[in-house]
């Protein structure tokens, strides 16, 4: 019998599990779940994006593409963030297209991290970016957010983390679970502590389309911010394409060219169809953003409201599709709050921990689904609530 | 122009409470109901009803979809006929349209041959009515937003990340 045991890599075998995972299984074993648990759009693809992907099926374009993506598809992510934020990334050399979001935020890690390297990471945040830096040995380090500050990273909370070895911020705004925002002059208070350092900045913007009231600000209009930083965004939850796995890097060309090679050995190319989806959402997508948004917003305002009259205290998100109300009231662990939640009215939220221990206390409500399905689960929640806070 | 907030949430839910609604639509509910009474006294909001999901098999109802092509008028165009049309009380909508004919008219009736009489004797036969072409209703899949027939599934998982 081989032993896998002691033949798996001690950095993967150490690795822990997602907490999100778990509790997958556990709503999967039962039936009948009413779920707010998704982190990903209920709308379906615009259909122009989903007949370009069939168009160029039928045209026979499925063979690898230049590694770092069309040169199409490069030059309308340019456009696309020139428009947006105001900020130049030259198409052939500053553009990485890469396998969802997620892909950008392994290549970014990898490439810069070395053992002993200390990562800052803003909590809670999603689920992958401690696991990937132990993985390349580096050290991750957590800076844990507020809820009295609207889960916004502080400039002293920054600043009384970064140590000699620090290389690199992780910075996940909009944020997932919590739905906070950074505004301009937020960002200018965290742009003050970097400037003059060799800290780098890895900013997660998956969510950049989805803010309401202000308009999404990125770190790299801040200054010279764009020097030092590698901006991660893409095609998942700007135009409800998670599973056609698109996203990008823009960054410096010396960062850029030294991603490229891990994508080009691990990757090869992302997925030629779905570039090809990619270039329709961007030439004409642009009003379908829009009208998701509204519907994401009116959502938020009902939940938002709904949470706090039934005594789960929620700050209000302004980014991506998720609340993170605090059950501190019920007594109960985010863990337990939700395996109850589940067994007793079957509601599948998940518990805030999940997202770093600073989530503890709260729980993530995604409101990516219809305002009918979150109103008959917010209603059993208040049960639930009621009973634990009678 | 876009449509107005509220009455947009109001299409696909009528029977929300004030205060959910007025959550919705980002206003206070004293607003909300202003506005709502607002719809209802000029006629903006004509009135609520519930869309079903009856099998036709099992009522004695038939639905039909009749295109007519009408002779416009010099003084009121197609707006004389439309409006006599419509004080007929089987019909249930006329609708002036731009294409191959000129009102699309629906009509529902306890069975296929009243129908037929009601078109032949009283549609047919009105002064500017040049022709009409009748199509009765199989089946309906989606009406005003609603699925009718067929669940469509979440294929999402419960939980991600």
């Amino acid at each position: 019998m081989i032993n896998y045991d002691s033949l798996i890599a001690k950095k993967c075998r150490e690795m822990k599990p997602s907490g999100i995972r778990k509790f997958f299984d556990l709503a999967n074993a039962r039936e009948g779940i009413i779920s707010l648990g998704v982190g990903e759009p209920d709308f379906q693809t615009p259909w122009s994006v989903r007949q370009a992907a069939i168009t160029s099926l039928e045209r026979g374009r499925t063979k690898y593409t230049a590694n770092k993506g069309l040169a199409d598809l490069r030059k309308a992510i340019s456009g696309n963030i020139q428009k947006r934020i105001g900020v130049e990334y030259e198409p052939e050399s500053q553009i990485i297209v890469t396998v969802g979001g997620s892909e950008g935020i392994d290549i970014a890690i990898r490439s810069l991290v070395d053992p002993g390297d200390e990562v800052l990471i803003v909590e809670p945040c999603f689920v992958c970016y401690s696991p990937i830096v132990s993985l390349s040995g580096g050290v991750p380090v957590p800076i844990p957010t507020r809820a009295e500050d609207k889960f916004k990273l502080t400039p002293e909370a920054l600043k009384e983390k970064i140590s000699s070895r620090t290389k690199l911020l992780v910075l996940p705004f909009p944020n997932n679970p919590t739905g906070g925002i950074m505004t301009r002059s937020d960002l200018e208070k965290i742009a003050e502590v970097l400037e003059g350092t060799d800290i780098l900045v890895l900013s997660d913007e998956i969510y950049s389309s989805l803010t309401y009231g202000e308009k999404h600000v990125s770190i790299t209009q801040i200054g010279n911010m764009a020097e030092r930083t590698i901006l991660v965004d893409g095609f998942s939850k700007a135009y409800s394409m998670t599973g056609w796995r698109m996203g990008y890097i823009a960054a410096p060309e010396p960062l850029t060219s030294q991603m490229l090679k891990i994508h080009q050995y691990a990757i090869m190319c992302s997925p030629t169809v779905s570039q090809y989806a990619a270039v329709e959402a961007l030439r004409s997508c642009d009003e379908d953003i829009v009208k998701m948004r509204e519907e994401y917003d009116q959502r938020r305002r009902w939940l938002v409201h709904a949470l706090n009259r039934i005594g789960l205290d929620c700050f209000e998100p302004e980014g991506a599709f998720y609340a993170f109300p605090s059950i501190k009231r019920t007594g109960l662990s985010s863990e337990r709050f939700c395996e109850e939640l589940l067994d007793r009215y079957s509601v599948a939220v998940v518990p805030g921990n999940a997202f770093g221990e600073t989530g503890e206390g709260h729980i993530r409500i995604s409101y990516a689904y219809s305002i009918n399905h979150i109103m008959t689960a917010v209603e059993r929640m208040e049960k639930f609530v009621k009973e634990k806070t009678g | 122009m876009q449509m107005d907030k509220l009455l947009k949430i109001l299409k696909t839910n009528a029977r929300l409470s004030v205060e959910d609604l007025a959550a919705l639509a980002g206003l206070s509910p004293e607003e909300t109901a202003a506005k709502i009474e607002g719809y209802e006294k000029s006629g903006v909001i004509k009135g609520y009803m519930a869309v079903t999901a009856e099998d036709f098999s099992d009522t004695d109802s038939v639905t039909a979809f009749i295109e007519v092509k009408v002779t416009p008028q010099a003084e009121n165009g197609f707006d004389q006929i439309a409006k006599t049309i419509m004080s007929f009380e089987e019909v249930d909508s006329v609708t002036l349209m731009a294409g191959s004919f000129d009102l699309a008219v629906t009509l529902s009736g306890t069975n296929y041959k009243e129908v037929a009489l009601f078109v032949a004797r009283r549609l047919s036969t009105l002064p500017g009515v040049l022709s009409t072409s009748t199509h009765f209703v199989l089946k309906r899949y989606k009406e005003s937003g609603f699925v009718i027939d067929g669940e469509v599934a979440d294929e999402r998982g419960l939980v991600s990340p």
